[in-house]
């Protein structure tokens, strides 16, 4: 059975998260990413689930980490500024394992920059924003459809790899309105995270299991003791300085993402067959891109389009192999040259790679991009 | 209708011209079959005054940019935002514009409609507050014309919509629009 709505992309990333179970929501209103808090204040109640409004965005973060840590599937909502002070708790949540789902809605920046503009300034910030290394896995939605498709896999992929997975929307896509077809979830289809099966006595919190390589993991309250640290720390939760136990606990986390990037990364191709320029773009940017592409294949240049569902882990297989084929794989994007980086990193000299990029708040005209198509075809 | 069909409003904050959009592209997604839609809006962080526009693209293909390009019709209820956007329309589209606010339209190729939006509201209906539901009751004629939208499904979303007690108000606000376009031309 299936329903249809016409949601904002911000309604869709809340009753996303209702949908993958989420029943915690700690954080700060900030535009253009507020709906989803507005949404939540009202909808979590009704399902037994909290909503928290904190003092602000750092307190916010740290409420859905606690969240998480009491068994409970949490979330927390943002734009830049916000998104900005969550990084050290970010942090905190990728180093002690805690799934969560942080959501950031982009709006120029940097400082409070534009609130009611789009932009897609944070996306190296989702990348490297908090210090120390760590494995990131980060969606970027380009429609209302894939803002709710993707915060479920989000909850999923938190819950699965245990550890804080992102969602980089933007503005044009958290405020534009579209169909959505809701189709019934499968509750098979939800993951949770794994809970110990030994006896309190024998658990052992950072254990991985052999099968998968993850800890399973006990919420506060069940019986379970377990020690929480954002310092590095051995299978028992406890600080170490051993050699071979931070070498462990450090390659193991890499491990998550790595070993698992094929299940996770994801992307979308279109016209790639015959093409001999490919734009790549995300987002907002990437509707701009298709349309862009279509005319050029209306005037009978071989355009073809690409488009990383998720920023991290980046396509870069993929995007090498098409590159063998292209002269120049342009990138447009609304900040100065961010994921352009890695494109080039991805291709490696393989084809040239044309930056294009707009911050004046607004969002490319397909013309802007079709130009420099036929300039380059 | 076939292929992509874009509608643009455009006016000052408060005249309620979002809140159009957003009925028009729930009308098309919610109220009709198969159809993809996308409706957008710009604004400024003021919440009266200002410059506000917000756009509803229907279409039997999904739809790629989100924004309109050159709009098949637009309801522009201020003289600025005539000047800044009916040169936009697309030639021979349609351009519906309030007789009050608006008081000289750039030379285009279109088919305007100079019709009492806000005069209605404000002497028939007595409230400023619905100018948007009687724009919306023009449009709705213009939809019916181009098999889009039925307006049984604009009116549907409507009542979906606005807050109970003023239910009647903005029905009677719509049918008023609906027969100005409807009378105007004699269609």
């Amino acid at each position: 059975m299936s329903e249809i709505a016409f949601w904002q992309g911000n309604e869709a990333i809340a009753y996303g998260a209702l949908a993958a179970e989420c029943r915690f929501f700690g954080g700060y209103p900030i535009t253009p990413s507020s709906e989803i808090a507005e949404i939540l204040a009202e909808e979590l109640p009704k399902r037994n689930g909290r909503f928290i409004q904190m003092e602000d965005e750092i307190a916010g973060i740290a409420a859905a980490i606690g969240g998480s840590i009491a068994g409970m599937k949490s979330l927390t909502a943002t734009s830049g500024p916000g998104f900005s002070l969550k990084q050290e708790n970010l942090g905190f949540a990728y180093m002690a394992e805690i799934p969560l789902v942080v959501v950031d809605v982009m709006r120029g920046g940097p400082s409070t920059g534009l609130p009611t503009k789009a932009a897609q300034q944070d996306v190296m910030q989702a990348r490297w924003g908090t210090h120390g290394d760590h494995g990131t896995i980060c969606y970027a939605p380009a429609s209302v459809q894939e803002c709710y498709e993707v915060t479920i896999r989000a909850f999923n992929a938190a819950e699965r790899y245990r550890q804080p997975v992102l969602i980089m929307s933007d503005e044009i896509i958290g405020h534009m309105r579209e169909k959505v077809v809701i189709n019934e979830i499968d509750p098979s289809k939800l993951v949770t995270r794994k809970r110990p099966t030994d006896i309190p006595e024998k658990f052992v919190p950072y254990r991985p299991d052999p099968k998968d390589d993850l800890p399973c993991m006990a919420s506060f309250g069940d019986g379970y003791t377990w020690h929480i640290t954002g310092l590095t720390h051995n299978d028992w939760g406890f600080p170490t300085n051993d050699a071979q136990e931070i070498d462990k606990k450090m390659k193991r986390l890499m491990r998550k993402i790595d070993r698992f990037r094929d299940d996770i990364v994801e992307y979308e191709t279109a016209f790639t067959e015959d093409a001999e320029v490919l734009v790549l773009a995300y987002g907002s940017v990437a509707r701009s891109s298709l349309r862009a592409v279509h005319e050029a294949r209306n005037r009978g240049i071989r355009a073809g389009f690409f488009r990383p569902v998720t920023l991290w882990p980046f396509p870069d297989k993929e995007v090498e192999r098409l590159a063998r084929k292209m002269k120049t794989i342009i990138v447009p994007e609304l900040n100065c040259g961010q994921m352009v980086l890695e494109v080039e990193r991805a291709v490696h000299g393989k084809a040239k790679v044309e930056p294009l990029n707009l911050v004046n708040g607004e969002l490319f005209k397909p013309e802007d991009i079709l130009k420099v198509i036929e300039e380059v075809a | 209708m076939a292929g992509r069909y874009e509608i643009r409003f455009a006016g000052s904050g408060g005249q309620g011209v979002i809140l159009a959009a957003v009925i028009t592209g729930e009308a098309a997604s919610v109220y009709e079959d198969d159809l993809h839609v996308v409706q957008s809006q710009s604004y400024g962080p003021e919440a009266r005054g200002g410059k506000s526009k917000a756009e509803v693209i229907i279409s039997t293909e999904p739809i790629d940019y989100p924004k309109a390009i050159r709009p098949n019709l637009q309801v522009i209820l201020t003289q600025q935002a005539a000047e800044e956007y009916a040169p936009e329309t697309m030639p021979g589209g349609r351009i519906i514009y309030d007789d009050f606010f608006v008081t000289s339209l750039p030379q285009v190729d279109a088919n305007a409609y100079h019709l009492p939006i806000v005069r209605t509201a404000r002497e028939k209906l007595g409230r400023d507050i619905v100018t948007n539901m009687v724009a919306l009751g023009a449009v709705a004629r213009v939809l019916e014309l181009e098999k889009i939208v039925r307006p049984e499904s604009i009116k549907k979303a409507i009542l979906g919509k606005v807050p109970e007690g003023t239910k009647q108000l903005n029905s009677q606000a719509f049918d008023e629009g609906y027969a100005l376009f409807k009378n105007s031309l004699h269609l």
